[in-house]
């Protein structure tokens, strides 16, 4: 792999959003897309969740948690794509596509949580 | 009597030499269960990207009307979306693992000069994740 300047930056991004996955990513997977639309649980009306997302602090830190690790996914499927698959030649390739994904969806996350209404 | 054949002068390239190199196979990491525990972790990066995307979804569904949002409800009960959400919450449940196991190593801590043993902080981090995830769980459940 090429020596970039910006690699710590990333790596730091990476580590971040390793830490966020790793605290928070099991609990809201299981709640969020799985107990609740299968009705396990009692779960949140829509009112109760709406009016706790439009409080502009609990956006704030939507916005972090679904941006940091993305960023973290960028990393680390990126070295997925070179060690798993060999495919050397096509690093630029995978770099736009890894990090600009991620890029993308932060964007994507300020628009959604700064537009919500 | 002919005079021999003399090989062939190595040709110039302007690039740099190719040692030998054995051939990987792309399945590698199949052939071992730490090469395939190793590309399982790699793996998990599709969980957290899941929850990201998946969380950024429902905060567009809410954002939309209760409609939208019951709809998305009812598409995340399909079984597509069970199946995906089910490999995401064990590929993220991986990730907490190793990551955790990870700290042991990254993270020096030490108290009155003596260095934590590793287990304790990962038992510190496992520790922090259960009460994390309990507090989340009475917000949303109560």
């Amino acid at each position: 792999m090429t020596k970039r300047p910006i690699e710590p930056f990333l790596w730091t991004l990476f580590s971040g959003g390793g830490v966020m996955a790793a605290f928070f990513a099991p609990v809201l997977l299981f709640l969020l897309f799985l107990a609740f639309p299968l009705g396990l649980f009692h779960a949140p009306s829509y009112d109760a969740l709406h009016s706790f997302v439009a409080m502009p602090l609990v956006r704030l830190v939507l916005f972090v948690l679904c941006s940091v690790p993305l960023f973290h996914w960028a990393h680390r499927f990126r070295y997925t794509l070179y060690d798993g698959l060999q495919i050397k030649h096509l690093n630029e390739f995978i770099d736009i596509l890894c990090y600009g994904g991620a890029i993308v969806g932060t964007l994507l996350a300020a628009l959604l949580l700064w537009n919500f209404s | 009597m002919r005079p021999q054949p003399q090989p062939a002068p190595t040709p110039y390239t302007p690039y740099h030499p190719r040692w030998y190199r054995t051939p990987v196979s792309t399945y590698w990491w199949m052939h071992r269960w730490v090469y395939f525990r190793f590309v399982l972790r790699e793996l998990t990066s599709f969980g957290v990207a899941y929850f990201c995307v998946m969380t950024l979804l429902l905060v567009r569904a809410l954002s939309k009307g209760p409609q939208a949002f019951e709809a998305f409800e009812v598409r995340l009960a399909s079984p597509f979306f069970i199946c995906m959400t089910v490999i995401a919450l064990l590929l993220a449940l991986f990730h907490t693992s190793t990551w955790f196991s990870l700290s042991a190593h990254a993270m020096v801590v030490r108290i009155g000069g003596t260095r934590v043993p590793g287990i304790l902080i990962v038992a510190g981090n496992y520790a922090a994740w259960l009460v994390v995830s309990a507090i989340l769980a009475w917000f949303l459940l109560r």
